[in-house]
């Protein structure tokens, strides 16, 4: 009978390919870099990005969507996050997109979704002559997302075509590319929402505070809970914003992000709601129901 | 995808150490298309209570209109993923799944049954510690059955759980599944033996999945969940030879040097010995380090970062390996190939090679035989088509640094990729350096040459020369003084009025072997066809010196077999590189230095020392002359001058 003489957990092991993982990325593609969404997952990259490169710097930019329609914790968090760690990031806006006014209450998720996410990032990666993105997809998240690969190709126009992905055996990264063509990097795709959240609990690593919850100002909307983070979400006739013990289980863009009823104030009790709630994260995206496979198609038009 | 939290009988806390200190599984699910892979990790998933209210209604959805278990809720459609799949009613792509019990975490890699998949199903296989392979009870041992089974071998998975599904569809009969296991131990046994375990089941109906049942109540083992509960893992990464690939070099200020990557294999340990491959440099390991502080052990799969003790350099690609456990190094390579494209492969066709951390250009110069994963017959073809399995010998422009991937997966293991549409072509699973076949091919020697007795015989030779006939190989790194020993040697042997011819590497390479280059293949030529000249030399009753680096172990080996090992005597010029490197006589290492000229023995690839050679001399510390003398006692000794 052989011994262990190193016993890793999984989340020592998940860590440790997240790790190699980033190193590739470090080491095979001229011009990376990470994706950071300010949410959990973001914030779990980063610490792994840190621990990758220790005790050196993190050898790329970070680079942030703004859909100008984040919440503005969101937006305090991450100027003080950069802040502290000294990261060099780097936040991109569609311009257009704000000139034309756009917003998820007139133009309806999926078109607000396309101009200030997709095209956005599109923008950003092209003008960037970014070869590779570091995202923080996960594989158990999305039905589609269950056979994305860890180094998922995209075409010159940042396509991803289900049909034209490399086999990914061992940890034999593929990271070769042609001129303009570049790859998407997912460092925890075998992460499950419960593991991003104990190691967040085990790492002690900073969230957002809007994953606790506390009072905050929300109306009802076809059995969505959404906040009303500043006066740009336009009153119907009668309705009022009202005072609510609420917590996100993801975050986003604030009229696309529905808040969940809650008391878990503390990480520990967040994570003992999720364990015992019978929905899955997803659910609070008002992304994902816009119509089977819905997703797939987002995916093959570049969205992340 | 995680068991409940019950807050009525446990804290989070609790929960959470336990969940944190869990082990991760990777096992792999295959079988033919209809066998109920998907239904039985839809099952998992559902039994282990992994899946949440919304993604069940959506696949009661899904029933409805894609369905095929009339009313109930069709528990395959939750890991049928892309759209075009449903539709189809088949997975088309590895799909991976995550799901959790109180005691392990598992990855399951979902591949398709389909046949033209099996570069999917390697592609699965590639990162499992176990094969799930199931078999419907009513057809048996089918001829997919084999085919996963031998790929699940070919690709080194370690343990097998054979899962006879649908024992609802044949009454829980425990002579079917008997029969069917006693017909897969049959076929299996011309396999290289593995953990093999067998469970009878109902993944639509439930039964042994997760707990017993009463409808089998022969059959008294584990439940299929007990068993991947219960399996050993991890203990074998860590019990074979040391191995980390270099990923990148973290060097943020002059003070810190570290060589990130990730452990492959084995473990380590501050204060070990460690080789720096190819080149073979050696030194000792001063610091585990990490984010979270240094560490006095690290074993596979951990990402560290290790310095040295030694201001040593090696870059992405090298490999750091245990010193006392060295892998092999070759520029020529046997493999299995996975093809995994639909244009043919064929001899001659150029790729870009990786293994470990190492980039290559490479050539496939033969293929040698396709395995029929159906017969297990090899037979020899000049191509591979999509989804063949074959051996072939690679030839690349760097030499790699490797074991055999049954020994050790991380270093064993490359995929070919495509030099202008990069697409992975082949996955690959390394056999060992390419045996070169010209060395076995001895002529006939002695008295009896072209069926012409010898006019002269060898007592008449040794008489007249006052000698015995020997090949003394003089071996060692380039400076260490191998050659102007050689010219010693001959000069003092023929003042002793003794008759010798001296041969080496430069001259050789003048005239006879002008068409060889410095490859480890061309290397191996140049001494096979001085060792030839070397044996008709000593056929002449003559002593043969022969200057050589020889750096390979087993080409010297196979030097003495074709000289004659009683006549053949391995002299080791064993003076450190260091050393060889600041007298360099030929100017040949700060030639390397400068204009980037790559194997060069010691530096770009290993050379290895004998272990027992018939002499040791230390030739950066001996005069010429003592080392002479010392040669000229051992050939006394040897009763070949007298």
């Amino acid at each position: 009978m052989s011994a262990i003489k190193d016993q890793l957990s999984h989340l020592q092991a998940l860590e440790a390919e997240s790790i190699d993982i980033i190193r590739e990325v470090a080491s095979s593609f001229q011009r990376p870099v990470m994706m950071y969404s300010i949410g959990k997952d973001s914030s779990v990259m980063l610490h792994l990005a840190r621990k990758a490169f220790a005790p050196g710097k993190i050898p790329f930019p970070l680079l942030h969507i703004d859909t100008t329609w984040k919440f503005r914790e969101m937006i305090a968090f991450r100027d003080r996050t950069a802040e502290e760690l000294g990261l060099d990031l780097v936040v991109h806006s569609n311009q257009e997109g704000i000139d034309q006014g756009m917003s998820p209450f007139v133009h309806g998720s999926r078109v607000y979704t396309d101009v200030m996410k997709t095209q956005a990032l599109k923008q950003a990666l092209t003008a960037g002559r970014y070869d590779c993105a570091i995202g923080g997809a996960r594989r158990d998240e999305e039905k589609s997302r269950s056979k994305e690969r860890v180094f998922s190709f995209r075409d010159r126009n940042h396509r991803w075509d289900p049909k034209n992905q490399r086999p990914e055996l061992w940890n034999l990264w593929n990271t070769r590319i042609g001129p303009g063509e570049s790859v998407r990097a997912f460092p925890i795709s075998n992460w499950t929402e419960l593991d991003v959240w104990s190691y967040i609990h085990l790492e002690k690593i900073p969230v957002v505070p809007l994953y606790l919850s506390a009072p905050r100002p929300v109306v009802e909307r076809d059995g969505v809970l959404i906040m009303v983070d500043d006066d740009r979400i336009p009153m119907e006739p009668g309705e009022q914003p009202e005072m609510r013990s609420v917590r996100f289980r993801t975050l986003g863009c604030y009229p696309l992000t529905g808040a969940v009823e809650s008391e878990a104030a503390t990480l520990a009790d967040v994570i003992a709601e999720m364990l015992i709630a019978r929905t899955s994260e997803r659910q609070g995206r008002v992304i994902d129901h816009d119509g089977d496979g819905s997703m797939e198609d987002k995916k093959k038009e570049g969205y992340f | 995808m995680d068991p409940r939290f019950d807050a009525s009988t446990d804290t989070i806390d609790e929960y959470l150490a336990r969940h944190e200190g869990k082990q991760l599984l990777r096992f792999l699910t295959c079988g033919s298309v209809d066998d109920g892979k998907s239904t039985l990790i839809g099952r998992l998933l559902h039994d282990t209570k992994g899946i949440y209210e919304d993604q069940l209604a959506a696949v009661e959805g899904d029933s409805r209109k894609y369905g095929t278990q009339g009313g109930h809720a069709d528990l395959a459609l939750l890991v049928d993923g892309l759209r075009s799949e449903r539709e189809q009613g088949i997975t088309i792509d590895v799909a991976y799944r995550y799901f959790s019990t109180e005691k392990r975490k598992f990855i399951v890699a979902d591949t398709p049954g389909h046949e033209q998949y099996t570069r999917n199903m390697a592609t699965g296989a590639s990162t499992c510690d176990l094969a799930v392979l199931l078999v419907d009870a009513r057809h048996g041992v089918s001829v997919q059955t084999r085919r996963h089974c031998v790929i699940t071998s070919l690709l080194g998975i370690p343990k097998i759980i054979v899962a006879i599904n649908k024992m609802d569809l044949v009454d829980w009969s425990r002579e079917t599944y008997e029969s069917i296991k006693a017909d897969f131990e049959a076929f299996a046994s011309d396999l290289p033996s593995r953990e093999q375990h067998f469970v009878p089941m109902s993944a639509l109906e439930g039964d042994l999945v997760v707990e017993s049942s009463p409808r089998a109540p022969w059959y008294e083992g584990p439940s299929f969940l007990e068993l991947i509960e219960s399996i050993e893992i991890g203990a074998a990464a860590q019990e074979t030879a040391f191995r980390m690939p270099v990923n990148l070099v973290i060097r943020p200020d002059l003070d810190y040097r570290g060589f990130g990557g990730r452990i492959e294999s084995g473990v380590v340990r501050p204060g070990d010995r460690v080789k720096i491959m190819p080149a073979g440099t050696e030194s000792k390991v001063s610091r585990i380090s990490t984010f979270d502080g240094d560490l006095d052990i690290a074993g596979a799969p951990r990402s560290v970062s290790i310095v040295l003790e030694d201001e040593i350099d090696a870059s992405r690609g090298d490999v750091i390996v245990s010193a006392d456990q060295p892998c092999i190094v070759s520029d020529r390579i046997t493999a299995d190939l996975v093809w995994m494209h639909e244009d043919r492969l064929t001899p001659g066709r150029e790729f870009i090679l990786r293994h470990g951390t190492r980039v290559t250009p490479c050539r496939v110069r033969r293929i040698v035989e396709r395995l029929d994963v159906d017969t297990l017959e090899r037979s020899p073809v000049d191509g591979l088509e999509l989804n063949e399995i074959g051996r072939v010998e690679i030839e690349t422009d760097f030499p790699l640094a490797f074991d055999p991937y049954e020994e050790i997966r991380g270093t064993g293991s490359l995929i070919l990729v495509d030099r202008i549409g990069n697409w992975t072509m082949a996955a690959g699973m390394v056999r060992g350096r390419t045996e070169d076949n010209r060395w076995t091919a001895t002529p006939v020697s002695g008295e009896d040459r072209d069926g012409q007795p010898d006019p002269v015989s060898p007592a008449e030779r040794e008489s007249r020369y006052g000698q015995r006939p020997a090949t003394v190989l003089l071996t060692g790194l380039a400076g260490s003084g191998k050659t102007s020993l050689a010219a010693l040697l001959e000069r003092a042997l023929f003042d002793l009025g003794r008759v010798a011819i001296r041969l080496d590497g430069t001259t050789m390479r003048r005239g006879l072997n002008r068409d060889l280059g410095f490859s480890a293949e061309d290397r191996s030529e140049n001494l096979r066809r001085s060792m030839e000249t070397a044996k008709l030399v000593n056929d002449e009753g003559l002593i043969c010196i022969a200057a050589f680096v020889a750096p390979v172990a087993s080409t010297r080996r196979k030097a003495a077999e074709l000289v004659g090992e009683d006549r053949f005597l391995e002299v080791h010029c064993a003076a450190p590189l260091e050393h060889c490197r600041s007298k360099d006589a030929t100017g040949l290492y700060a030639e390397a230095a400068t204009k980037g000229l790559e194997n060069i023995p010691g530096v770009d690839f290993e050379y290895e020392p004998p272990d027992a050679p018939d002499l040791l001399l230390p030739t950066h510390e001996l005069e010429p002359e003592e080392s002479v003398n010392r040669i000229l006692d051992l050939l006394r000794t040897r009763g070949i001058l007298r």
